[in-house]
């Protein structure tokens, strides 16, 4: 298994979080996500200007297996998204931590990071999954 | 953990993401899904199918006891090796199992039937062989690989016995072959050429090994349902099952109503549905919008009601999503499917979808 970056957070839906400079939150699925999906056909994103909860749907990502909610993993306002995903969906399997990232939000409170998990935690996290 | 296969350690060493199939523990891909689709639909690919339930019938009265069992007529069987697909129905017409019925001899004949279905086929299969004295064996000492693919037959070719080796590549299409101990047959799964071989289990990891050193991809259960879902071919449990005739499956084709006396298990109540105005349509989709459309969506059919998608999914080979839907009767020929709330439009077309390496529908 590749090594974590380590400037992202990480959640048990295994989504990862990176704050931007601008105080905004690019938001993706992990590595072991896309291994899990399998190849991804079809992303459905939300629109730019809406705002989603906590725990609220925010896309779908669809592989040749199945159909996959992606939940937000904290409230704010979608203010970007990846709309190259719609045509090269499988950008999600070959870079997820890069060109396969899904949107930007602006975050409606500041980020607790006691509810997220860190490069470390989230290693452990699919290490015990394994077991 | 499940049962696994002579082939499972081949999977492992390929780096196979293992699931449980039916109680088997076999492999979904070794990597990429789509990957092996295209190399079956190009080149060659090679499928474990050893979970498969492998029959074998033998007794003066089979030919009678199997045109009793099964919907399709095995008096079509003329030759030897000829293989023929049918239902095994129960008495309200639903199916049991589909199966490849295989002429092996005068008195003998091999079925090939479903993994999840074994026990209850077995079951079946023996309670009405009783009174035809008809000897039920299963074969569970049988490996079985499909490889298929346009380059399939040629790049397997070298691995046959070189006594049989002429006589298999000359096998017409549906037609099978025994070479000493291993049966090879020009059928398979995936709407491509190519042959299904039955073997010894101990000889299976190194035919394994020389197919793949030949350059045949190995290739998953994933790839094995978008392929047969472009082919149409229908998969036993989702496209049908005991509450579903053939006749809602698109099946028709494989009873044979003739002669008119043949009194297999369900004819009558496929009888009494074959000329009902109500008879539901068993149809191919294809999607128009962006999206994925799968098994047991709603399917609405403005003025004539609501049907059900039975297999959906991508199309690796068109690139968008297509489906088997059993719909309501009557004449139309477009529908929208309920993804998630949102209505997308598709169109009813003419299956298959893909057959030998070409797209058969207008996209």
């Amino acid at each position: 298994m590749d090594e974590l970056p380590g400037d992202l957070l990480y959640t048990v839906e295994h989504e990862w979080l990176r704050r931007e400079d601008d105080g905004s939150v690019t938001i993706g699925i992990t590595d072991h996500a896309q291994g899990a999906l399998g190849d991804l056909v079809y992303v459905e994103l939300p629109e730019v200007g809406q705002d989603v909860e906590e725990g609220g749907e925010m896309a779908v990502v669809e592989s040749v297996k199945a159909a996959s909610d992606v939940y937000a993993p904290i409230a704010g306002e979608i203010v970007e998204i990846n709309e190259a995903l719609a045509d090269d969906p499988e950008t999600i399997n070959s870079d997820p931590y890069g060109e396969g990232w899904i949107v930007r939000m602006q975050p409606a409170d500041a980020i607790d990071e006691e509810a997220l998990m860190s490069p470390n935690d989230y290693q452990q996290f699919l290490d015990e999954l394994d077991d | 953990m499940g049962s696994r296969t002579p082939l499972y350690d081949n999977h492992l060493a390929a780096d196979a993401r293992v699931v449980d199939f039916g109680g088997w523990d076999m492999p979904l891909h070794y990597g990429s899904q789509k990957e092996e689709h295209h190399a079956v639909r190009q080149n060659a690919g090679v499928f474990d199918v050893s979970h498969m339930t492998i029959v074998d019938l033998s007794g003066a009265r089979v030919r009678e006891f199997l045109q009793r069992l099964v919907a399709n007529d095995v008096a079509k069987l003329k030759d030897h090796g000829k293989a023929l697909y049918t239902c095994m129905l129960n008495a309200d017409g639903g199916v049991i199992d589909d199966l490849i019925i295989y002429f092996m001899g005068a008195t003998d004949y091999r079925l090939i039937v479903n993994a999840a279905t074994r026990e209850k086929d077995l079951a079946w299969i023996r309670e009405q062989a009783a009174q035809y004295d008809v000897a039920v064996v299963e074969r569970a000492e049988l490996a079985m690989v499909a490889v298929q693919g346009p380059n399939a037959r040629n790049l397997a070719a070298p691995l046959i016995d070189a006594r049989y080796r002429a006589a298999a590549l000359a096998l017409k299409p549906f037609y099978g072959l025994q070479a000493g101990g291993v049966f090879i047959a020009r059928t398979g799964y995936t709407g491509e050429d190519g042959w299904e071989i039955c073997m010894p289990a101990a000889d299976a990891p190194a035919f394994w090994d020389q197919l793949l050193a030949a350059g045949v991809a190995p290739c998953g259960l994933g790839a094995r349902d978008t392929l047969r879902l472009e082919a149409a071919m229908n998969l036993y449990g989702t496209d049908m099952d005991e509450s579903i005739s053939p006749l809602e499956a698109g099946l028709e084709w494989t009873i044979a109503w003739e002669p008119e006396n043949r009194d297999f298990i369900g004819r009558a109540a496929l009888e009494a549905l074959r000329n009902s105005p109500d008879r539901q349509r068993f149809v191919g989709l294809l999607l128009e919008d962006r999206g994925v459309i799968r098994n047991h969506q709603k399917v609405l059919v403005d003025g004539f009601g609501e049907g059900e998608i039975t297999s959906g999914g991508y199309s690796p080979t068109i690139d968008k999503s297509i489906a088997l839907a059993r719909v309501p009767a009557g004449d139309y020929d477009r529908a929208q499917v309920e993804v998630r709330g949102k209505l997308l439009n598709v169109r009813i077309v003419n299956t298959p979808f893909v057959r030998n390496g070409q797209i058969r529908i207008d996209i």
